[in-house]
């Protein structure tokens, strides 16, 4: 059996969303910027995803950027903001817990002048609105701060920090912009961007079943944005190139049935991670549950466990057909531990020991059995091994 | 990732244990990375007859060990003694460069042990 358990690294592409792009692969081939009817077709093609994406987040259609996906969509917010409001503020206000595609940004334009704030987070990975308050500045342009973390899957205040933002507008900060990389929580849990506040948010259609490489930035209407590339005027003159139409398509499709199952999925998502999570702490000694628990999307799950390297542990599992990531060190050849897991404070050894299991809502029941009894065994084995013991 | 041999070993380990009445025990710990290989030998007529390990850590460090144990065994102390970590790597296929450093800490397992067994010979 193989059990595919890391869903927040990507998920499997969904039939239905399979079906919807095979034929902007073939007679459907138009560019949506020609005036004949191929053309056409692809422009209504285009359009027709676009209000699907924008459903999905309370957009309008026309507060949507298609681009290549979640990293370009944080790259063109916090890129775009500071080029476009540099002249009024050179601060960014962020969390040290983002994913690579914020924080690398950040880090470059700290290089080009701007001040980077990088907020600390709890034990769980939840910000302090205090601390928000307490790094505005005058020449604060963007906060940008995640709504949910791709490793622990703990939910930010999102809401609470967009008030902060509306009252340092109304004490004259008009230059101040919230973004949000909603990546991880879009499909998970309801987003919708006027209630939560934020002028930028990035979605990723990998994430919810849809293809690789597409991905849009909610841009709030009137916000003045620089560009990251240069060309011509498609995606309302903010994202040149011509538009991926099957990706496109396929992203529209993934979103609309996201739409569609949102509580389901999350229902049954929800439900077989807390069964996976009960049944290991339950068998397994010494088990450690990363995150919060009381704020989490449904889908992850990030345990540490005693006296075993995260890496072997995930090694051994692939070998047994079941596919989850970790926070060690050693993964990926860095030997940097995870940025996140450090942040919370976790001790070296916890996040040594630590996996993450990250479902989606195509899992089933019998998967998730077998998972559990092969981790049993797996940890078992590795702990016979441990010359700690 | 890895080769099919550092899976192969991370599957189905070799001599994993501790030897009865070893004549030697090297437990080493690179402080950096927490990995630890504990190899314990026995050594009769300056001949390794067997040697166990057991270890914390990543892929390489587990199989490192785990091959280290398969190369020893029927060989005198002197050859084992030259044993260089580029002998458990080419059984190993390939290690990822910032990995060298696991085989490196099962050949420090394999002197430690060594030196026990000297002095209790």
């Amino acid at each position: 059996m193989k059990v595919y358990l890391d869903n927040s690294a990507t998920t499997p592409v969904a039939p239905e969303v399979i079906e919807a792009m095979l034929p902007y692969f073939g007679d459907e081939m138009g560019n949506a910027q020609s005036v004949h009817s191929f053309g056409q077709r692809a422009k209504a093609a285009l359009e027709s995803a676009r209000r699907q994406v924008a459903k999905l987040i309370g957009a309008s259609a026309t507060e949507t950027v298609f681009l290549s996906g979640g990293t370009e969509a944080d790259n063109l917010a916090i890129r775009g903001t500071a080029e476009a409001h540099r002249e009024w503020g050179r601060h960014i206000i962020t969390t040290q817990i983002e994913h690579p595609a914020v924080l690398a940004t950040c880090e470059a334009l700290e290089r080009e002048g701007f001040r980077v704030t990088y907020l600390p987070v709890s034990g769980r990975g939840r910000i302090d609105i205090g601390d928000v308050r307490a790094a505005l500045r005058e020449d604060t342009i963007l906060i940008s701060i995640m709504q949910a973390n791709n490793e622990i899957g703990t939910v930010q205040p999102i809401r609470e920090v967009a008030e902060v933002v509306a009252e340092a507008r109304q004490a004259g900060a008009k230059h101040l912009h919230l973004h949000s990389d909603a990546v991880q929580s879009v499909g998970k849990i309801p987003v919708n961007v006027s209630e939560l506040g934020v002028d930028l948010l990035s979605v990723s259609a990998h994430k919810i079943h849809g293809p690789k490489g597409i991905g849009c930035l909610y841009v709030r209407k009137g916000i003045r944005l620089g560009k990251l590339l240069y060309g011509g005027h498609h995606e309302r003159d903010r994202r040149p190139g011509t538009e991926n139409i099957p990706a496109i398509v396929g992203f529209g499709r993934a979103a609309q049935m996201a739409c569609e199952q949102l509580e389901d999925r999350a229902r049954s998502t929800e439900k077989l991670r807390d069964y996976l999570e009960r049944h290991i702490t339950e068998r397994v000694e010494g088990v450690r549950i990363n995150g919060d628990p009381s704020n989490r999307v449904p889908n992850i799950s990030n345990l540490s466990f005693e006296g075993v390297d995260g890496e072997s542990l995930l090694i051994a599992l692939d070998l047994k057909g079941i596919a989850v990531s970790t926070g060690s060190a050693c993964a990926s050849g860095s030997l940097e531990p995870s940025h996140v897991l450090k942040a919370l404070g976790l001790p070296r050894e916890v996040i040594r020991g630590s996996l993450r299991f990250s479902l989606s809502a195509f899992n089933t029941q019998p998967e998730i059995d077998f998972a559990i009894s092969t981790l049993v065994e797996t940890l078992a084995r590795l702990q016979e091994m441990s010359a700690e013991g | 990732m890895y080769s099919k041999e550092v899976n192969e070993h991370i599957a189905n380990p070799r001599n994993v244990g501790d030897v009865e009445n070893p004549s030697g025990v090297g437990d080493v710990t690179n402080q950096v990375c927490l990995d630890r290989i504990r190899l314990s030998i026995k050594v009769d007529n300056g001949i390794l007859t067997e040697a166990k390990f057991k270890a914390n850590g990543c892929p390489p460090t587990m199989a490192a060990a785990s091959v280290l144990t398969e190369l020893i065994t029927g060989r005198s102390v002197k050859e084992a003694a030259l044993m260089e970590r580029t002998d458990i790597v080419s059984v190993l296929g390939r290690l990822p460069p910032a990995k060298m450093h696991c085989a490196m800490l099962a050949i420090d397992a394999l002197q430690a042990a060594l030196k026990g067994a000297r002095r209790t010979v």
